[in-house]
């Protein structure tokens, strides 16, 4: 078996997700061979072929370029799974490799099961085996879903890469995240609002009970891009992330991209009515409530 | 200037799902439908364009699915979209992402779409394959994942979400596809007036026989609950008691309260 991981560079550097693929690579028990839009000096610690393009005739963020070189080394090397992260960078350019060999893909996997792959389904709430057709197929892995254990040692063998061709997007550059006035990272204690708590005029309801708490408001997406509170409280992915002593979560579902900013909390609390809402899974307490009854009672205690 | 945007129809998420008799997908019973989150974006900012660049433009909006899917589609007519069209598939959810492509692919070919508008995934099946795999099968141009819009001289100046914050911006010309991402836009809510002048907009029929030529590239094996990591306590009943026992256990197991 034969696997063909697919890293990034991001404004010169390489991103460490490469590991969780090798991760997977180990999982399945295939060699290991590698493509990559980068340079020499900075490369990935895994044994292996790498594949390796120049980003600065490339670039970055030139999908059509991208491809066709992930194509070229899918004729070199013949492997069974072409491996992406599922980021931004794997959900943007894995569906179009997936095109044009014509094979399947199977997008943010979990797990493996049985042969098959696992991925989550309906907002994590279900999951779904899928079974590719016989062949070679493509896959994004959830970013933590495959962890790298150990020390990172090793040493490609690296084959310059090149195909040709004119790119269909122009890259024009990065803009940095927003500035951020809060800084959620340094609170002790975080009570963060949901689309649960279901309009703008109920933020000061969260914002009393964080108060109460000595703690930093702190929101899910939604939230933020529906202009209820700014963007730098903002938790998850695309936003902070976070690891308080507490975290309470008031009506937040529980999608990967919040709980990958703050799963790593000491103590979670989260009130949601739906007791099966994924959040539960990381839930050190849950309570099966309407947050706009719940949230006053506590604030009124923790003062009384 | 001609406009496509892709909808899907999605149950809402809070919902309760059960696994249906084939075991591979959800059961459809007891469900609520409406637009898939991030194709709201989508219509909403195909809307934005078409009002940018009046009459002259032509916005269409697609839905593959069976009969409920009409409702979506009448929703984004009213919005603002001018035409809608119903591929008609009772079987959509065992088809593969590359088949619902290939099928848009198959409508759209020919027909001359300056920009599709999709979005970056659906929120049931979650692949974010569909609108990249239809950009390739045309040959459009495509950028994903897009928190920023601005369309001028026959090019789209995109904005894309990268991980911590950070953008991407990119030019790309047309014909173009791009995916849609949370928070791009602010979607309006269709007035009344508008809800009544959608109601005589034209809603096209095509039986999906018609347009599918592909077999699937992979198929649901299984469908099911995630097993129950637990570990952590739930709670349950009255509010001031729900208090009490919240602050005693915060007491017992954190620093956060002494
Ligand atoms: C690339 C990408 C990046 C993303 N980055 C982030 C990120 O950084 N941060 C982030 O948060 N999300 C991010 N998201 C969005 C994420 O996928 C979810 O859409 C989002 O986290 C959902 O927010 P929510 O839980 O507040 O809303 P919902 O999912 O709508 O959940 C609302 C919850 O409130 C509960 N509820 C409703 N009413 C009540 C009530 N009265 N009392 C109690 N509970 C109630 C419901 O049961 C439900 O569980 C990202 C998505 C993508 C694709
Ligand atoms: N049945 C469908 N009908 C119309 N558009 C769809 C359908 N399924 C997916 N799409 C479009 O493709 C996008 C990505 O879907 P997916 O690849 O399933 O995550 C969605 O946001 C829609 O814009």
């Amino acid at each position: 078996m034969k696997a063909l991981l697919i890293g990034e560079y991001r404004e010169g550097k390489l991103l460490d997700n490469i590991y969780e693929l090798v991760a997977f690579a180990g999982k399945l028990g295939a060699d290991v061979s590698m493509v990559l839009v980068g340079d020499a000096a900075n490369v990935p610690k895994v044994n292996g072929n790498l594949h390796l393009a120049d980003v600065g005739k490339y670039g970055e963020y030139n999908p059509s370029a991208h491809r066709d070189l992930v194509v070229e080394a899918v004729q070199k090397e013949n492997p069974d799974y072409i491996v992406f992260p599922h980021s931004s960078y794997g959900w943007d350019l894995a569906p179009r490799v997936a095109a044009k060999l014509k094979v399947a893909q199977v997008s943010e996997v979990v797990g493996l099961n049985d042969g098959n792959l696992e991925v989550g389904s309906c907002n994590a709430k279900m999951r779904r085996t899928v079974k590719p057709a016989a062949g070679k197929v493509v896959v994004t892995l959830q970013a933590g879903a495959f962890s790298y254990q150990g020390e990172q040692q090793g040493t490609p063998t690296i084959s310059p890469l090149e195909v040709t061709g004119s790119a269909d997007v122009e890259f024009i550059g990065y803009e940095p995240a927003e500035a951020k006035d809060v800084d959620l990272t340094k609170a002790e204690i975080i009570v963060s609002a949901g689309r649960g708590i279901g309009k703008k005029d109920n933020i000061p309801v969260i914002a009393a009970l964080a108060k109460a708490f000595g703690g930093e408001l702190g929101a899910s997406r939604p939230v933020v891009d529906a202009g209820w509170v700014e963007h730098s409280h903002q938790v998850g992915t695309t936003g902070q992330t976070v690891s308080p002593k507490l975290y309470v979560a008031c009506g937040i579902s529980g999608a990967i991209q919040h709980l990958a900013g703050m799963k790593k909390s000491d103590f979670i609390v989260a009130i949601n009515k739906d007791k099966d809402a994924p959040i539960g899974e990381v839930a050190d307490v849950l309570i099966v409530a309407d947050v706009l009854q719940f949230a006053p009672a506590l604030t009124a205690k923790l003062q009384g | 200037m001609k406009i496509l945007v892709c909808i899907k129809q999605v149950p809402d998420m809070e919902s309760r799902f059960k696994v249906n008799s084939s075991g591979d997908w959800y059961s459809d019973a007891d469900l609520a439908f409406r637009i898939n989150e991030y194709d709201e974006y989508a219509v909403e900012q195909a809307v934005q364009l078409r009002e940018q660049q009046g009459d002259s433009c032509e916005l269409t909006v697609l839905s593959i699915g069976p009969d409920r899917v009409q409702e979506a589609i009448k929703k984004a007519l009213a919005m603002g979209c001018d035409r809608g069209v119903h591929i008609q598939d009772n079987d959509v959810h065992k088809k593969d992402p590359w088949q619902i492509a290939s099928i848009i692919a198959a409508y759209a070919k020919g027909k001359g779409y300056d920009l599709i508008f999709t979005g970056m995934q659906s929120q049931d099946r979650g692949s974010a394959q569909v609108g990249v795999t239809v950009a390739e099968l045309l040959g459009h141009a495509c950028a994903t994942t897009l928190v920023g819009f601005e369309y001028a001289d026959g090019a789209v100046k995109a904005k894309r979400e990268l991980e911590g914050g950070v953008k991407g911006v990119v030019r790309l010309k047309i014909p173009a596809l791009v995916t849609c991402q949370l928070g791009l836009n602010i979607p309006r809510y269709p007035t009344l007036p508008n809800i009544m002048k959608a109601k005589k907009k034209e809603i096209e029929a095509v039986p999906v026989a018609s347009l599918l030529g592909e077999q699937p590239l992979s198929v649901t094996a299984s469908f099911y609950p995630p097993a129950k990591k637990g570990g952590g306590i739930v709670l349950e009943g009255d509010v001031a008691d729900l208090s009490d026992k919240l602050i005693s256990i915060l007491k017992e197991k954190t620093a956060v309260l002494r």
